[in-house]
């Protein structure tokens, strides 16, 4: 067993979202009818990194929401034990809303597949947008992230694991091999 | 099988368990024309014609009786007939049974009696005697044709399946029965106070949302029929005892010289109320099976001799009465081909001798209901059945003789098992495992 | 996580961890219901059928929201049976139902052990939306969400439950249910309402009415059947609620922030008072909408999966 790497350490976490942030209010032209989305759970706490970013620079703050995409999980029906089910919060209309949809890890695509579906449910978006920490390959559904930390080509037998301070206590990205 | 009964019939050097003649000892028996010609130690000696057969190793008791049975038949085919029931019974070392009368139509009248005697006749496999209806369509209302029912066949009378509700009903059926030699039968129960229970009213009737049945429903009518049987001087015969209560009043009862008897039935020896856990209805059986303590009762009316009878109470019915909702369900359980292996282990435990066992299945069965057999005494009918009180099997309701599989023993591993049955001179149930 | 089981036939065999999955997960849920589209794609494809065999708006139709907020086809059958009237069988209706390949199927009967009786003879789920006097497992578990959205917890909560315990499946179940989170339970009802040995569920038994909700965190009013008085169980309408209604004057006798709860339809005026009912501690309501939740977490926990 290989000794994990750290690809990435609290710095770099940090330096790359700064740039997401002004990246999303380049390409947004502001923060006007911008809203970020979190994917449950690794996306909340770089959506509400990234929403203090975006408020230091705009002085304002854009909406926040929480998304759990369990419910339209594809793999749910060949799945005997169901995943735990989290909370989605969005407590604001997307109707017309820019929505950037933020995650750790782009991995295969089918959560930024789920994630969209949800969201058509809540309204209808003016467009959705996807920024992600880490985007390590190996995509199995056409989709491609508009904002990316690192990109991390890694093998399939590989773990790519983003630690964040509010939940693990420290900031790195790690990759291993599968155990 | 018409033939074999002329010849000569030599069971050689069994243990012969007969109470009635306070008999225990290894002994021959020789069969001539139908009938007990000799029984002892070298009973044999003088012999060689005839057919053999060694029973070393093997008990010889008189032919079994099961005083309370319901063939079905007529009416019930679809559960069981005459034939099958017989079947079963000799397979489960009866050489006579009781019918009882709740068929369709009821055994009422003498021409049902008589179709149930012919059908038993034809089958060939056991003695059959019926018991009459107390009251007319058992409906507790007037009294049936007693003396006809007598000329008939009928041997004793009883609503069984219903009680008879009516006290006044109940004491001019005790005091005419008498003068004719009759016993009633009484199966025991207040339908007032069973209300819709379907099991034994407990915390376990709580915890499963079943309706109850109290054991006073059953107490209170032991306690009125034995009043009445004080007050008439007539003898009454408690059906399928069950509860620790029943048990009690019957004791104090014969300590005061009443005429009472009772039996019980191998389930309420063996089963309590808790294998109802998982709602299975081939244990739901009226009266219901009850808790560990009217086991025990049980257990120590049978070991004391106030439970003078074991009788299976053998009420067969189809999957269709059977796999449906349990309040729905119908009341009862096979027992022909269990009663033996199950009562065993009575002896097995030390409740009863294996002497009281042969006399609470066969011996008091007779001389309750009036009939032949019970004893192996030369000049009576050669009714016998031999028992391997060492053979374990297991209760498999698929190759059941009885048209009926409702028993809650499935799977159960039982030890002694009646390897052979003679009824009349002529072998009726040889073991297949044992024999061919 | 997810549930390890086929079934769910009553909270007696239930876990108390499992007890807290179903809840957690009913209160994702929640949000569900209170989006402008109520619906997830979660059992697509999946076939839920609402067997119910004695007549039920409120739970049948909250099975079917249930159902139709995680998009399963639902379908309704009310079947009509009793001994007497005898069409077909529980069995062939199971075997047909079976044929026809559903997923979930939910059974309400009037005989209790119903539903373990088709547990034994299909391979779909099955889930006991009532049996006879036995146990109603969902209604216990909405019970418990709601106690716990609005206390926190339910350990050490004390609840009374008031009425016909010996014929209720609601009290069967929050009795189970509740003991097993950590929370005590007295009940109370007439003598007559009362089940053999009830004690031995580990409940306090009171004969009044005031006795039983004094200091009481929850108070549980089960539906008194008006035909049970046929049986001897109480003399009359007027006598029951003159002894066991809950009005204002008992009420006050309860803990200052009491949750009054219902599993409904209310004999307003029998065992609660009007204005008790709307009162402001009554949760009656929120009951029937964490119902809708609980079912949910229900069918998404055992349905959608492989069998």
């Amino acid at each position: 067993m290989d000794r994990p790497k750290v690809v990435m350490d609290a710095e770099g976490i940090d330096r790359s979202l700064s740039r997401i942030a002004y990246e999303i209010l380049e390409k947004n032209k502001g923060i006007e009818d911008l809203v970020l989305i979190g994917i449950r759970t690794g996306g909340i706490y770089l959506a509400e990194r990234l929403r203090k970013k975006i408020a230091a620079i705009e002085g304002k703050e854009p909406p926040l929401g929480i998304l759990d995409i369990t419910l339209y999980r594809d793999d749910l029906l060949i799945t005997k034990k169901k995943p735990a089910l989290g909370r989605t919060d969005i407590p604001f209309p997307l109707d017309g809303k820019k929505v950037v949809l933020v995650d750790d890890v782009l991995f295969t695509g089918r959560t930024i597949r789920a994630a969209m579906d949800a969201l058509i449910d809540f309204g209808r978006p003016k467009m959705i947008q996807l920024a992600v920490l880490i985007d390590r390959g190996h995509r199995e559904l056409p989709i491609r992230a508009d904002f990316v930390g690192k990109n991390l080509p890694s093998s399939l037998w590989e773990n790519v694991t983003v630690h964040l301070t509010e939940k693990t206590g420290r900031d790195e990205v790690v990759i291993e091999r599968e155990g | 099988m018409r033939k074999n009964a002329a010849q000569r019939l030599i069971l050689r050097g069994g243990r012969v368990v007969d109470p009635s003649q306070n008999l225990d000892e290894a002994a021959d028996i020789v069969i001539d024309d139908g009938h007990i010609a000799a029984v002892g130690p070298e009973a044999a000696a003088k012999t060689s014609k005839g057919i053999v057969i060694d029973l070393h190793g093997l008990i010889v008791t008189p032919g079994l009786i099961d005083m309370h049975v319901h063939l079905r038949e007529p009416g019930f085919e679809y559960k069981e007939t005459i034939r099958t029931g017989s079947e079963a019974a000799c397979a489960g070392g009866f050489t006579a049974v009781a019918s009882m009368a709740n068929t369709d139509p009821v055994n009422d009248n003498r021409s049902v009696t008589e179709f149930i005697l012919r059908k038993a006749a034809e089958a060939g496999l056991v003695r059959v005697h019926p018991v009459a209806a107390v009251t007319a369509g058992m409906k507790g209302e007037s009294l049936t044709e007693f003396w006809d029912l007598k000329r008939g066949g009928a041997v004793a009378l009883s609503d069984d399946g219903r009680p008879v509700k009516n006290s006044a009903v109940m004491r001019r059926a005790l005091e005419y029965a008498a003068s004719l030699k009759m016993t009633v039968i009484s199966h025991c129960e207040d339908p007032d106070l069973s209300g819709d229970g379907v099991m034994n009213e407990s915390f376990v009737s709580t915890d499963l949302g079943l309706p109850g049945i109290p054991a006073a429903a059953e107490e209170i009518m032991v306690a009125r029929d034995i009043l009445l049987a004080r007050y008439t001087d007539t003898p009454v015969h408690i059906a399928h005892v069950s509860t620790a209560g029943s048990v009690e009043l019957i004791r104090e009862a014969k300590k005061k010289g009443v005429k009472v008897t009772a039996e019980t039935a191998p389930h309420y020896f063996t089963l309590t109320q808790e294998v109802l856990k998982d709602y299975d209805t081939n244990a739901k059986v009226n009266p219901p099976l009850r808790g560990p303590k009217d086991v025990e009762a049980v257990k120590e009316g049978l070991r004391d001799g106030t439970i003078d009878v074991i009788a299976s109470d053998h009420a067969p019915h189809a999957v269709t009465d059977k796999e449906v909702e349990f309040e729905y369900a119908a009341n009862g359980i096979v027992g022909l081909e269990t009663s033996l292996g199950l009562s065993l282990r009575l002896v097995a435990e030390g409740v009863l001798t294996l002497s009281q066992l042969v006399a609470k299945m066969s011996v008091v069965p007779a001389v309750i209901l009036g009939i032949p057999g019970g004893t192996l005494r030369p000049g009576s009918p050669a009714d016998l059945t031999v028992i391997d009180t060492n053979l374990t099997w297991r209760v498999d309701p698929t190759v059941f003789r009885s048209r009926g599989r409702n028993t809650p023993f499935a799977g159960w591993e039982l030890t002694g098992k009646t390897v052979l049955t003679v009824m009349g001179g002529r072998i009726t149930y040889r073991d297949p495992s044992r024999w061919e | 996580m997810g549930l390890a089981r086929k079934d769910l036939l009553g909270m007696k065999d239930v876990s108390a961890e499992e007890i807290t999955l179903i809840l957690d997960t009913a209160e994702s849920f929640i949000e569900v219901s209170s989006r402008e589209i109520k619906k997830v794609p979660t059992l697509r494809g999946k076939t839920i059928i609402n067997l119910f065999y004695e007549a039920s708006t409120r739970t049948r139709t909250s099975f079917e929201i249930a159902g139709k907020r995680l998009s399963a086809d639902t379908i309704n059958i009310s079947a009509a049976t009793s001994s007497v009237v005898k069409g077909e069988t529980l069995i062939d209706t199971a075997r047909n139902l079976e044929a026809m390949n559903p997923d979930i199927i939910v059974i309400r009967h009037s005989v209790s052990g119903t539903p373990h009786l088709l547990a034994r003879l299909v391979r779909q789920s099955i889930i006991n939306a009532g049996d006879g006097t036995h146990e109603h497992p969902t209604q216990a578990l909405l019970d418990m969400m709601t106690i716990r959205s609005r206390l926190g917890t339910l350990k050490d909560v004390e609840v009374a439950i008031v009425g016909d315990i010996a014929h209720s499946r609601v009290a069967r179940s929050n009795i189970y249910g509740l003991r097993k989170m950590g929370a005590k339970v007295t009940v109370a009802g007439p003598a007559t309402m009362m089940p053999r040995d009830v004690g031995a569920f580990g409940v306090r038994v009171c004969d009044t009415l005031e006795e039983a909700v004094r200091g009481k965190d929850v108070i549980m009013m089960l539906r008194i059947q008006k035909e049970r008085q046929h049986s001897h169980l109480f003399p009359s309408l007027r006598e029951y609620s003159a002894r066991f209604c809950l009005t204002g004057e008992s009420l006050a006798l309860a803990a200052k922030d009491v949750l009054v709860m219902h599993p409904g339809p209310i004999n307003r005026g029998v065992e609660i008072a009007p204005d008790i009912a709307d009162g402001p501690q009554s949760v009656i309501l929120e009951q029937v909408t964490n119902g809708v939740a609980v079912r949910m977490a229900i069918l998404y926990l055992l349905g959608g999966g492989m069998p």
